[in-house]
């Protein structure tokens, strides 16, 4: 059975997260289990790159401006609101249109897809810089303060409709867990429908799809915000796990890390991001506690080795050397046949 | 009148500002296609090659003009040689390659000085003084500096022999290596070239702003947005970009206060990328350099 690249292959893998999620408190301490939440929130951000990129060819940068967006709108909603459920949906909303009137100039534009790697960054970067500068009373929306460069508090999720009701973090955990493999499962179901293939399409050849009647403007429109709609709920996840969102979800590094999560899993797949933001954040967060090598000094080498060395990325390869190997042996059983054919008919 | 001279010079200095950190990055776009996103980094080697260097003892306006450029121009000659040369042709894998560069110095940066900034040099030349207003001498200078840069790179590209070679390669590079130009040669050259005028805007900056192993970032935002709408000419482009988006920034800094300056700025790219997404030389002066 074919698994990669297949909406059947989605739900096995699905199922496994299920698995794991089950009998994930039983193997890992309970501190873990609290920055596994983090986690989640970061890798449904690569999920979200993976998706935008990997699939509709648009190199967005700046993708963590949109996680962002989405964890300061959730962290801003649930103060004012008094509840998370609502505000859930409020980060989502706020990172698609932000997203959406980006993309509008952008897309309606015909920005060439390298000038929108470097727009998107900018606006990550310019954010930064602007949240940055918002310490002070003045800067509220409704209650909840900006904070600058301390950030704002984020409030924990709680039941629907239970604003006091909040959730254990082992309930967080199931919660955010949940919600992953709903996205994920989401973005693999898009990927196989109409609208994903004539993504898909504009990826190889946005000429020729434009050629057969599709407004690629509007798909690329509509793939960028659906995706930083996901990136906006990774965004919730992350700062839930946390507790507070500050500036620096916004800063060149939270881009970056996005990007080499991405390479790393390989683009062209979804579950091999998500495994990459796993793998790689308790690499770097190991490392960031032994202070002999600087986690910028590492990272940097792995995304100029990969993209030298390794450019689809380690699932796709792995993926590859099977389906390389199993044809091998098929053409080989078929040499050995026909020999043995030949065989008998001399004989 | 003195303050509306006060505010055009602050205006003027805000373009040259703009001109000086992104003319580096715009010389390595225009002539190889090739987006540096370690711009940044090589800013921030130019401060600290100056750091290192007048704390050693060195004479300040020597560290700044000669050995920041000497310095990165040379680290740019080993990047090229070592990474960008495996690259050319591939736009997005250069991207990722330079961004991974740039987390790379950040690293090593970081290790050797630690992430606080190192010393501060005060900005040499005094104040100026016009009516009840003053403004700083360095600021005067760093104008000067940037129209004596822009000259310099109109004069070589116009009338030397190395300007007419890499002005051929960047029009057709296939017909200029017919011709028997080692194209390679050039845009070793032309990459490390760039890299030197980036180095000594990172020199020329330190006694303003100070240096961290990541001010990069402070400067990538701006000078990729400049780079951008200012299209492909090296020269119209930078100026022409710089004159606008520094304008906006500095009217609306002068308004609202310099939270909402950069957001003006940026808005101002994003409409500007929308009715020209070439850039501004895209659209107009295109036989310019």
């Amino acid at each position: 059975m074919r698994l990669y690249g297949t909406f059947n292959g989605t739900l096995v893998i699905a199922g496994l997260a299920v698995l794991f999620t089950l009998i994930a408190p039983s193997i890992f301490q309970f501190f873990t289990i609290i920055t596994l939440t983090q986690v989640i929130g970061l890798s449904i951000l690569a999920l979200s790159l993976a998706l935008v990129w990997g699939f509709g060819g648009i190199l967005c940068f700046g993708q963590s401006a949109f996680f962002g967006i989405g964890a300061y709108a959730y962290s801003v909603a649930a103060v004012n609101i008094g509840g998370s459920t609502g505000s859930i949906f409020i980060a989502i909303l706020a990172a698609a249109v932000f997203a959406a009137i980006l993309g509008y100039f952008v897309f309606y534009g015909k920005v060439s897809d390298v000038y929108l790697a470097v727009i998107t960054l900018t606006v990550s970067l310019i954010l930064y810089s602007l949240m940055r500068r918002t310490s002070g009373p003045e800067y509220k929306i409704g209650n909840a303060l900006l904070g600058g460069f301390n950030g704002t508090g984020s409030a924990p999720l709680n039941i629907p409709g239970d604003g006091s009701a909040m959730l254990f973090p082992m309930q967080t955990f199931y919660v955010s867990m949940a919600i992953l493999v709903i996205a994920y499962v989401f973005t693999g179901w898009l990927v196989t429908t109409k609208f994903g293939r004539v993504c898909v399409s504009i990826r190889e050849n946005e000429v020729r799809t434009e050629l057969l009647g599709y407004d690629t403007r509007l798909y690329k429109l509509c793939l960028f915000s659906i995706s930083a709609g996901i990136a906006g709920l990774g965004g919730v996840l992350f700062c839930v796990g946390v507790t507070r969102v500050t500036p620096d979800v916004f800063s060149l590094g939270q881009s970056a890390l996005a990007i080499i999560w991405v390479i790393v899993g390989g683009r062209m797949t979804l579950i091999g991001p998500i495994l990459a933001t796993f793998v790689l954040y308790f690499l770097t967060s190991s490392l960031g506690s032994q202070q002999i090598l600087n986690a910028n000094l590492v990272l940097g080498i792995i995304l100029v080795v990969f993209v030298l060395l390794v450019p689809n990325g380690v699932v796709p390869t792995i993926m590859n050397w099977f389906e390389r190997r199993r044809t091998k042996r098929y053409e080989r059983q078929k040499e050995r046949r026909m020999k043995l054919r030949k065989h008998r008919a001399i004989g | 009148m003195d303050l509306l001279l006060s505010l055009a010079l602050q205006i003027l200095y805000g373009i040259a500002n703009l001109a000086l950190i992104s003319l580096g990055l715009a010389i390595v776009f225009g002539m190889m296609r090739v987006i540096n996103l370690a711009h940044g980094e090589f800013l921030m080697l130019g401060g600290y090659t100056v750091v290192v260097a007048t704390n050693n003892g060195v004479n300040l306006w020597f560290a700044m003009l000669v050995l920041a450029p000497l310095v990165v121009g040379l680290i740019g000659l080993i990047v090229e040689r070592c990474l960008i040369q495996w690259l050319y042709g591939r736009m997005i894998d250069t991207l990722l390659a330079t961004w991974g560069l740039s987390l790379l110095f950040i690293g090593i940066i970081t290790s050797i000085f630690g992430a606080s900034t190192s010393t501060v040099i005060s900005p040499p030349l005094g104040t100026v003084t016009i009516g009840e207003y003053t403004s700083s001498g360095y600021e005067l200078f760093l104008i000067f500096v940037v129209i004596v840069l822009l000259a310099l790179v109109y004069l070589t590209l116009k009338f030397t022999s190395l300007g007419l070679v890499a002005r051929a390669t960047m029009q057709n590079s296939d017909m200029s290596a017919c011709l028997g130009i080692s194209t390679s040669k050039i845009y070793m050259v032309t990459f490390s070239l760039g890299a030197a005028v980036s180095g000594l805007a990172g020199g020329l900056l330190v006694p303003i702003t100070g240096v961290l192993p990541n001010i990069g970032v402070i400067y990538i935002a701006k000078a990729f947005i400049t780079v951008i709408s200012g299209g492909s000419a090296i020269l119209a482009g930078t100026t022409s970009a710089s004159v606008l988006l520094g304008g906006v920034n500095g009217i609306m800094s002068y308004i609202t206060g310099p939270t909402f300056g950069e957001v003006a700025l940026l808005f101002a790219a994003i409409i500007l990328l929308r009715l020209m997404p070439t850039g501004i030389t895209g659209r107009f002066f295109r036989k310019s350099q």
